[in-house]
């Protein structure tokens, strides 16, 4: 079994909006994971509950979302202490030694970890020695807002849609992430400007831009300082959602291999979050099928992109045209994407699915793992005949 | 309906011929101050477009594609050059006659007349439909404005359009508010409105680009679909070459108000001469994590064409510039063989 | 690819229109109901509405039945001096008054026959404010509509011509913002008689060119850009078609809006032109009884208080009538612009 090094556990993450229509029902019942290092790539259409996943794990809900169950797994080195103490008296999870061991925290030092483990009815004492790193995933869905802060930016950072157009146009944009730094790191401004001029280099900008306005920017080029900025604080995890929609072709290739080298060099996690599969295969290790506000699909992108097991993947693929390859006559989806105040019975895809049958229309499928770390929510799987 | 093998069939009669057309924007510092600088965004333009052709302008943003577009439909009044197009001369008996009319000089009554020829299809279907208009009111509304029909007449007609761009049953659209309908069905109804004159020409502004993908195909395939059925000519506009690759019979690369490469859609995709066309080519992202593209670089970004230099418009991003691109005038389209012509004296 | 043969063309398209507009205002409707602000709003204007167009017509002979005697009656028709014949007499807002008050009692304090008291010539107050109730309604609409109408044209033409147009009325607007309008008014009441009608006219037509024009007219720009105003120049729409069909329509909301909180100000506007009593072709209104009030010395230093029937039950309505729009404003403001909503 090879070592693995969890960054994120999600597991059944549920959040539904009220508004005037109705309970919107955008995030149903979400699982996934991801290791240190890997690109996630969160594929799906408009409103399928994308950017909701998002805004669920990093606990940034707009008022009228009912967070409705689920745990956020955020995982770091035991060793580190502010992780340690902050994770005190929460739900965690900890790997040690390829186990996992689960329950409240109740003491953490360098030398044990103490917890509660009442699933089990026992205290699990776990002894760690000087060359053991345990890592320690604490449940962000169970801390305080206080608690949370630290963690959008040392931890988890979001690179927003549109974010490129979020810069205020009366600061230079340096001085606008040395504002950033400065909220959340004990640092000088000299200092501050050292590192921004490094993060600059680091997303392929020169370092005289920090001193020039928004509007002397082209559209590329904000898009890399919004990138500088959600590395700033070194987070282990950014998730980037749609980060190149609005860019021409040319500048999004671009950005997407640099994002690509600079997330391979300092061994960060991301996720992708876009609508676009083409990008999604270019950027990611793993991706995620989301639809009607369920992921359908999971697992290695290799795997996903060459044997599809939902009927949904296997669509949005067919469905895209491409430049390399014959031509073919793309097969239109019936239907519409599913209303998420009322969303179809049973499997919210089998309206449109050539493939359902009664029980799709019954119950909803098990999100299961159909073949080796290939995740899928699915009745009738296609084999490789369908094809 | 098939349709792959239709487009390849040659297709002969010119229905629109673009020549030389130029559109300069004023950048104006006061109301009163004399324009100093022009913004060229189309600039000596020319092409043509044969009937039932689908014929794709493919460009970045900004690179005059759109206003292409606007000065086809007379949206906007081009500064220079003709733009010939087949109408029929006696529009309001039935003969099969027709003439070719330079309409970038029509006025008044005449340019009316020639509207019912011409239609377009815009990029934002929410945004392209009057949000306090119910669907009967937007799709008959060119009825309304050329006075034909009555009332019922009207509605039958609407309902029949509605059916054919695969709004069924039509009674169940007719009184609906834009807000009621999915992005998908919207683009139907803008496609619908663009039909109901039965135009030979549709401008089509990235019609798709906003779509999801499980509908943006359907919305493709019923374009293709009317071509098939009505011969109907389209101008497609897109930033997207595997969607242009899919609708197009021929394509044309703009690139700050200029053609850089014109030819048939697989010829130029397949095999492009221009270094831009390459570097656009080659980023284009593959849904296939298998495939290991290797990208062209160009250097800096897309400027604007704001009173351009005597030379390449290329020139400054190019990898292959020499001193001669630097010293003459923006090459000019010059033919390669199977209708490929390119813009570009290291070719 | 045919069409359906089973289509039937609607048979009465008009009914159709009509429900859609029902369904349309039933939705307006439930969010407006949403808003608190915007429903106290709405019920004070139908107690207003109530006030003065149902109860005014009846008020004396409520009184009659009620609040007098019939010794009161009968003593009132044998007075010596001013007896009356019907008790419309008394309760006349411009010349009414109560034969069994002597002159010197007046003002009286709130009584039974005279709920709010009498004035200083003997006029019964609520009757005075009830009959100023309707004129106040129809002149604060009135202006409002005339203010939205011409707001409306003036602002979706200048922004769709733009130009020469365009810089014509925003000048002509900055001169009507900029002018000096009470002092005109002065000018002017001392030529012409100025009735409600007239003044709703004028007040409508100097904010209608001020300041709504420039409002209307930014909205019309946003809306002016939309492609589906490309879309009808396509089709072969003439400016006629584009600014009627597709502009217009889409100001109406924010017009709407707009028209609510000018009734407001050419409420409070009639109100302070009466206080200065510069209205002599208006015989009675809210202000014209404060200034009454004011001009006999009634408002000032400590005896403000000892006749405060004078003065407060009109300074409320009017604060009361004019917070009312203002707040069905804001309701409406929640309906209009998505944003402001809580969800």
């Amino acid at each position: 079994m090879t070592k693995r090094y969890p960054v994120l556990h999600v597991e059944n993450l549920t959040m539904h909006y009220l508004t005037r229509k109705g309970e919107v029902k955008a995030v149903e019942n979400v699982s996934f994971s991801l290791d240190k290092g890997e690109a996630l790539g969160l594929v799906g259409e408009s409103g399928c509950g994308k950017t909701s996943v998002a805004l669920t794990l990093l606990r940034l809900l707009p008022e009228n979302a009912r967070f409705l169950g689920g745990h956020v797994y955020f995982f770091r080195d035991s060793t580190d202490e502010a992780h340690a103490r902050r994770a005190v008296g929460k739900p965690v999870k900890i790997l040690l030694d390829g186990q996992e061991h689960q329950g409240r925290l109740l003491e953490a030092t360098r030398s044990h970890l103490v917890l509660d483990a009442s699933a089990n009815g026992r205290r699990e004492q776990l002894r760690l020695n000087r060359q053991d790193v345990a890592r320690l995933g604490v449940d962000l869905t169970a801390l305080s807002d206080e608690e949370m802060r630290p963690i959008r930016w040392k931890g988890i950072s979001m690179i927003f849609q549109a974010a490129m157009n979020s810069l205020n146009p009366v600061y230079k944009v340096g001085d606008q992430i040395i504002e950033a730094l400065q909220t959340h790191l004990p640092i000088s401004v000299p200092e501050a400007r050292e590192r921004v001029a490094e993060l600059f280099q680091l997303v392929g900008l020169d370092r005289q831009l920090m001193d020039r306005y928004p509007h002397e920017y082209s559209g590329g080029m904000k898009q890399r300082a919004v990138i500088a900025m959600a590395l700033a604080c070194e987070p282990d995890m950014i998730i980037a959602d749609e980060p190149t929609t609005a860019l021409d072709v040319i500048v999004q290739d671009k950005i997407l291999r640099e994002m690509r080298q600079i997330q391979k060099k300092l061994n960060m996690s991301m996720i992708y979050i876009s609508h676009d599969i083409a990008v999604i295969a270019e950027v990611a290790d793993k991706v995620g099928v989301m639809y009607g506000g369920g992921l359908v699909e999971f697992g290695p992108s290799d795997a996903i992109f060459k044997n599809p097991i939902h009927p949904y993947t296997k669509a949005l693929m067919s469905a895209f045209p491409s430049i390399k390859g014959e031509k073919v006559k793309l097969a239109a989806l019936p239907g519409e994407p599913p209303d998420l105040i009322k969303p179809p019975s049973g499997c919210r895809f089998h309206p449109r699915c050539p493939f359902a049958t009664e029980i799709c229309e019954r119950e909803v499928p098990e999100f299961r793992e159909h073949k080796p770390s290939q995740y899928a929510a699915c009745w009738n799987p296609l084999s490789k005949g369908d094809r | 309906m098939i349709t792959v093998a239709l487009q390849t069939q040659t297709r002969t009669e010119t229905l629109v011929r673009v020549e030389h057309l130029r559109k300069l924007f004023p950048l104006r510092t006061g109301v009163f101050a004399r324009a100093r600088s022009f913004i060229h965004a189309v600039d000596d333009v020319s092409f043509e477009i044969k009937r039932g052709e689908i014929f794709g302008l493919i460009g970045e943003s900004g690179c005059g594609k759109t206003t292409t577009g606007s000065l086809l439909v007379r949206l906007l009044d081009p500064t220079s050059g003709h733009i010939y197009m087949r109408v029929p001369s006696h529009p309001e008996t039935n003969s099969q006659e027709e003439q070719y009319v330079d309409i970038a000089t029509l006025e008044g009554r005449a340019l009316k007349e020639f509207r019912r020829n011409v239609q377009m299809i815009f990029q934002d279907p929410y945004e392209s439909l009057n949000p306090r208009m119910t669907v009967f009111d937007i799709v008959a509304e060119p009825l309304g404005i050329h006075g034909i029909g009555n009332v019922y007449e009207r509605e039958e007609r609407v309902a029949e359009l509605l059916s054919l761009v695969g709004l069924t049953p039509p009674e169940s659209f007719l009184f609906r508010y834009p807000h009621e309908l999915s992005g998908g069905q919207r683009q139907r109804v803008a496609i619908a409105r663009a039909m109901i004159l039965n135009p030979s020409f549709i401008v089509a502004d990235e019609p798709t680009s906003m779509l999801d993908v499980s509908i943006r195909t359907g919305v493709m395939n019923l374009m293709l679909d009317l071509r098939e059925e009505f011969g109907i000519s389209y101008l497609y506009i897109t930033h997207d070459l595997a969607v242009a690759r899919y609708m197009c019979d021929r394509i044309a690369v703009m690139y700050l108000g200029k053609i850089v490469e014109l030819g048939p859609t697989e010829e130029v995709i397949q095999n492009p001469l221009h270094p831009y066309t390459r570097a656009l080519i080659s980023a284009v992202p593959i849904p296939d994590p298998a495939v290991e593209r290797q990208p062209i670089e160009i250097k800096g970004g897309v400027s604007k064409p704001i009173d351009p230099p005597p030379r390449c418009r290329f020139y400054d991003r190019c990898p292959i510039a020499t001193e001669r691109c630097a010293q003459s005038d923006h090459p000019p389209l010059e033919d390669k063989g199977r209708g490929h012509f390119v813009a570009c004296y290291e070719i | 690819m045919q069409a359906t043969s089973t289509f039937k063309p609607t048979e009465a398209l008009w009914r159709v229109r009509l429900h859609l507009l029902w369904r349309g205002l039933k939705g307006t409707w439930a969010m407006f109901a949403e808003s608190k602000i915007g429903l106290t709003g709405l019920g004070i204007i139908v107690f207003f509405a109530i006030f003065g167009f149902v109860l005014w017509p009846i008020y004396p002979w409520l009184m009659e039945r009620f609040a007098w005697t019939p010794e009161e009656l009968e003593a009132a028709r044998n007075v010596p001096y001013g007896a009356i014949s019907s008790i419309e007499q008394v309760y006349h807002p411009v010349v009414g008054y109560d034969p069994l008050i002597p002159g010197i009692e007046n003002p009286s304090p709130p009584s039974r026959r005279h709920p709010l008291g009498t004035n200083q010539y003997g006029r019964d107050i609520l009757a005075q404010l009830m009959a100023s109730t309707s004129s106040e309604f129809m002149l604060g609409v009135l202006a409002a509509f005339i203010t939205v109408v011409i707001g409306t044209l003036v602002g979706a033409i200048t922004a769709y011509y733009g130009g020469f147009v365009d810089t014509f009325f925003m000048r002509l607007a900055d001169v009507f913002i900029l002018f000096p309008l009470v002092s005109f008014l002065i000018v002017l009441g001392s030529m012409i008689e100025l009735t409600l009608i007239k003044l709703a006219f004028i007040l409508g037509i100097f904010f209608g060119f001020g300041q709504i024009t420039v409002i209307l007219k930014s909205q019309a720009l946003a809306v002016k850009v939309k492609p589906y105003i490309e879309a009808a120049k396509v089709a072969g729409g003439g400016h006629f078609h584009v600014i009627f069909r597709h502009i217009i329509p889409n100001l109406l909301p924010l017009a709407f809006l707009y028209m609510m909180f000018n009734v407001t100000s050419a409420i409070f506007s009639e109100a302070a032109l009466s206080f200065f009593g510069l209205l002599p072709g208006i015989k009675i209104s809210w202000g014209i009884m404060i200034d009454a009030a004011h001009s006999d010395g009634y408002i000032l230093g400590g005896r403000s208080f000892q006749n405060w029937w004078l003065w407060v039950p009109p300074g409320v309505a009017i604060t009361l009538l004019c917070s009312a729009f203002y707040l069905v404003g804001r309701g409406l403001d929640e309906v209009v612009n998505p944003r402001l909503r809580k969800r």
